[in-house]
């Protein structure tokens, strides 16, 4: 998929931090719109951090987050909200909410004092339920649910938001590996039925190569890689983002890479260490 | 859960049943508590011939006087600082999500308890000057503790803390003053303290009808951006809540507490406990703010004519009779349930 | 519990990095206890030293060394001031500890020790001493205090652990603004119906360590070590439980006795303190957070800390409170809170604010 897709979604010159610590450096970014986003990178690279930075739940010490063309922080962020959706880590639901109730507040950006629950409203939570096959959770606590339950609901949520663009940071952290495969599932579906553009943050190499259509390496605030994860990933790449020596060998599944990390008990060439007779070819991983 | 929806053309609203049922059953137990406050005291009226003058198809020149100068306005008074402390709980509590929040972190009683305490010891003031003072009080500690936690933009959890330090410095003024008072003025000032509808007026009911005509709107118009906030900052931010939206919503709050406070002096309790009640009754997920408010004026309405009962002649402050009543009951909600709900 | 803090500069989350303390690492935090050890000698003798009565240091150094009974000088230093600087010591250390083992324990940064409705129930207790016993004096309304800290703790202990789950942060809370709500009505009703109850009340009600000689503190001693020793002794069960109960279990705690310990180490704290000057609010809440920012959440630094800042805290106030209003003295409760009130609104408008 080389052909250039226009960007709504454009971070320029970003420098980013928090009280004096500087996490980003002038790190410009184009978020390719219908596509599958994923930002990947080690612990404290800057990925949630530039996801917050562009979903403007953070502002930049220097550089613009563009939507549209127009600086993000310009747009009243009532507006943005209609266009741009996130679901941060670890989101918070106050206690014995149902499932029904919990996705209705993702209308909020379409709400009005007088226009509290119009019928597109009712039509937009109901739809979300279907698409997240949460609609007979519907009357359920939302703390009574697995956490796979929970965060398909938390995705119907954004999704009765009803915007184009749609911002996860880490969605498939503390869920079991089903779950996980479920919710990217998910998402992968959003993106190809109504084009939406989709971006997270995820932890699971991977994963990330499996369902990316474009993939952004980061390491210590900046990029390092940023493509097509088939021709993007290999062997140095993986070294050189999260210093880890591993074999890149094509998924069986889906024919995306796949990252075969090797460890101090084992070698390259796949006899394990320690086991008795010399090392072979083992680099140290540092 | 069942949602009435309403739609008039582009106008729709949502309204919980639960929260519906509740609030009418609310509003009819206020309407009769006031009825029933009316006709108690040390010169007893018949229920009926309360109700014949308030809705003018009865009356007789004795009673006349004692509901409609003296009663009434009382009653009333009650029932709108009631009002006022429930909604306002309501929205601290969903705002700051801690079940121990109420106005009084704002600083609202403090400030009118260190104006009213100060001009009936300093001053030896007494009546509405006493309310003048006492609101001022408020308005500018809450002023003051606003701009003290003002730093490139506002945070909630700063403001609470800052709060809670002017409070005590406040609290601590209160009880110096106590000290170096005549007795008979640090009586005065305590009762004012402990929040009393005593000799409470049509001066009263009139200027605090007014405020909340006001404010309750205000206030339900700007809560909206509650059961957004209720799920954490950033995810609020996402859906398009603007920073701004908790100041305006924070000062209408606020507004309806020193109010309050200003008319019958701190009935404190009643804004921590009332929101408690309503969610139990309503459930966790609407904000609740009118039935809060009517649970609120029930409770004042029935603790003012309680006040008056128990202790007959003596007449109890009602505050005294808010925490004496609310507490228990808020107790018992607690032992009962199983599962408590964490106040949002 | 929903999370209570509003991060203002959130950051990426890592579950292995504390938040940022000004003091890391075991050594500048010993180093830092050691200061403030140091900080609040020399806040003792600056209460030894100074009072509404100038008397030269010399004098005052004769006074600890060669006491001279006839020397009115050395009685005041002797008989007034060391057990005074002893008390303002023990309470504001009891207090500081107090409050940093509640916040611990109910996870709320807003609690504070009255909230296990510790300060009403001594109140109250006090109230009806006056009226029923016709107790007038400190030190017979010290057992009266203390008799009602520790009923109304038992009670709103006992309330709280009802039901499922035991006795949750929240279910604490609620349970302890009720009783304290309550027992503040009662001790209202009584003192509105009594006038001469009022007037004595008032005084005790300001929160004072003027005028308490050793003979009232004496008592409350007793109970003040233990509870400080169960308090610090928890230290450990705290910083599990604030790691959530589900996780605290799985590390083998035991959650229920760790929560009744350290809220039963918080009634016999709060009780002596109350008993002994009186109820004192601003300590207990507030110092606990200063602590917080220099140690971080490790409850085995945090609360020692708190312990000796809030001794430092409140005898501080105290000499400060004898020097501002010479030839009179402000209280030390009223002090307190008006000198430290601007310290901590200081502190809170520098600092990002650690959460629990």
């Amino acid at each position: 998929m080389t052909e250039p897709v226009p960007a709504r979604l454009v971070a320029d010159h970003l420098r980013l931090a928090y009280d004096d610590r500087d996490v980003v450096e002038d790190l410009s970014v184009a978020i390719p719109t219908g596509r599958f986003t994923v930002i990947v990178g080690p612990n404290a690279c800057g990925k949630s951090t530039l996801l917050r930075a562009l979903a403007r739940l953070l502002t930049p010490r220097h550089g613009t987050v563009l939507l549209d063309g127009e600086e993000i922080r310009r747009i009243p962020t009532r507006t943005v909200a209609q266009r741009l959706g996130i679901l941060p880590q670890q989101p918070i639901a106050p206690d014995g909410i149902t499932v029904e109730d919990l996705v209705s507040r993702g209308r909020h950006p379409h709400q009005r004092w007088f226009r509290q629950w119009s019928a597109d409203d009712e039509d937009a939570v109901a739809a979300a339920l279907a698409a997240t096959s949460t609609t007979d959770l519907a009357d359920r606590s939302v703390d009574e649910l697995s956490g796979g339950q929970r965060q398909r609901v938390w995705i119907a949520m954004a999704i009765a938001q009803g915007t184009d663009i749609l911002l996860l940071d880490e969605p498939t952290t503390f869920l079991d590996l089903t779950h996980q495969i479920d919710v990217l599932d998910l998402l992968t579906d959003l993106n190809r039925e109504r084009g939406r553009t989709v971006v997270c943050v995820l932890h699971d190499l991977n994963l990330a190569c499996r369902y990316a259509h474009h993939l952004v390496a980061m390491r210590t605030g900046h990029i390092v890689a940023e493509g097509d994860p088939a021709t993007v990933v290999t062997e140095d790449l993986v070294r050189e983002v999260f210093g880890l020596d591993a074999r890149v060998v094509p998924d069986p599944i889906s024919g995306t890479p796949l990252i075969v990390p090797i460890g101090r008990h084992h070698t390259a060439g796949g006899a394990p260490v320690g086991a008795g007779g010399p090392d072979v070819g083992v680099d140290p991983t540092p | 859960m069942s949602v009435l929806a309403l739609r008039v053309g582009p106008v729709s609203t949502r309204v919980p049943a639960r929260a519906l049922v509740v609030s009418i059953v609310a509003a009819v137990l206020v309407a009769v508590g006031i009825a029933w406050s009316i006709s108690v005291g040390v010169f007893p009226i018949p229920f009926t011939d309360v109700v014949g003058e308030l809705t003018g198809l009865r009356r007789s020149a004795d009673s006349t006087f004692i509901i409609r100068r003296l009663r009434l306005p009382r009653a009333l008074t009650a029932a709108l600082v009631g009002g006022a402390f429930g909604m306002s709980g309501q929205v601290f509590q969903r705002m700051v999500r801690n079940p121990l929040a109420s106005p009084d972190i704002l600083g609202v009683s403090a400030g009118a308890a260190v104006g009213a305490v100060a001009w009936i010891v300093l001053r030896d003031g007494s009546g509405p000057t006493v309310t003048f003072v006492a609101l001022a009080g408020s308005i500018l500690t809450v002023l003051a503790i606003y701009l003290l936690a003002l730093k490139k933009g506002m945070s909630s959890y700063r403001l609470v803390l800052i709060g809670i330090g002017v409070t005590a410095m406040l609290n601590a003024v209160v009880a110096y003053l106590l000290t170096r008072a005549e007795l008979f003025d640090a009586q005065r000032a305590t009762i004012w303290l402990t929040g009393s509808v005593n000799n409470r007026g049509w001066s009263h009911v009139r200027p605090l009808a007014a405020a909340l005509a006001v404010l309750v709107p205000v206030t339900l118009v700007n809560a909206r951006p509650l059961r957004a906030l209720e799920l954490g900052d950033d995810t609020a931010r996402g859906l398009g809540v603007p920073g701004r939206s908790p100041l305006v919503l924070a000062v209408s709050a606020a507004a309806l507490a020193a109010v309050a406070t200003a008319a019958a002096g701190p009935v404190g309790f009643v804004a921590l406990v009332s929101p408690q009640i309503a969610r139990r009754l309503v459930g966790p997920g609407p904000a609740a703010l009118v039935p809060a408010g009517l649970v609120g004026a029930a409770i004042v309405v029935y603790a003012d004519t309680l006040s008056r009962l128990v202790f007959s002649p003596i007449e109890l402050p009602v505050g005294v009779v808010t925490a004496a009543v609310g507490a228990p009951y808020l107790l018992w909600l607690l032992v009962r349930s199983n599962r408590i709900g964490s106040g949002g | 519990m929903p999370n209570t803090a509003a991060p203002e500069e959130p950051g990426e989350v890592h579950p292995e990095r504390p938040p940022r303390a000004l003091a890391r690492g075991g050594w500048s935090r010993a180093a830092g206890l050691l200061g403030l050890v140091v900080v609040a000698v020399g806040v003792a003798a600056l209460s030894i030293a100074i009072g509404t009565r100038s008397i030269a240091p010399s004098d005052v150094l004769d006074a600890l060394v060669r006491f001279d009974p006839l020397n009115d000088d050395h009685l005041i230093v002797r008989d007034l001031r060391v057990p005074r600087t002893i008390l303002a010591f023990a309470v504001g250390g009891a207090l500081g500890l107090a409050g940093g083992v509640m916040q611990g324990v109910t996870r709320n940064p807003l609690a504070d020790p009255g909230l296990l409705g510790v300060n009403a129930g001594a109140a109250l207790a006090v109230v009806v001493g006056i009226i029923a016993f016709d107790v007038t004096g400190v030190s017979g309304q010290v057992w009266f205090a203390f008799v009602g800290a520790a009923v109304a703790g038992v009670l709103v202990y006992s309330i709280g652990a009802m039901g499922r789950g035991g006795a949750t942060p929240v279910k604490l809370a609620i349970a302890g603004a009720a009783m304290a709500a309550l027992m503040g009505s009662i001790t209202s009703a009584l003192l509105l119906l009594d006038s001469a109850t009022l007037d004595q009340y008032r005084f005790w009600a300001v929160g004072s360590v003027a005028n308490r000689d050793l003979d009232v503190f004496g008592p409350a001693l007793p109970f003040l070590a233990l509870g400080a020793g169960l308090a610090l002794a928890s230290s450990r069960s705290l910083n599990g439980l604030a790691l959530g109960e589900d996780v605290a279990r799985s590390l083998g705690q035991r959650v229920g006795w760790s929560r009744a310990v350290a809220a039963a180490s918080v009634v016999l704290l709060c009780g002596g303190a109350t008993a002994s000057a009186g109820p004192i609010w601003f300590v207990g809440l507030t110092v606990p957070h200063v602590a917080r920012a220099l140690t971080g959440p490790d409850h085995r630094w945090l609360l020692p800390y708190s312990m000796v800042l809030g001794a430092v805290l409140l005898t501080g106030a105290d000499v400060i409170g004898r020097v501002i209003a010479r030839p009179g003295e402000l209280e030390v409760g009223v002090a307190t809170a008006f000198l430290g009130a601007p310290v901590f609104i200081a502190f809170v408008r520098r600092r990002r604010i650690a959460e629990l």
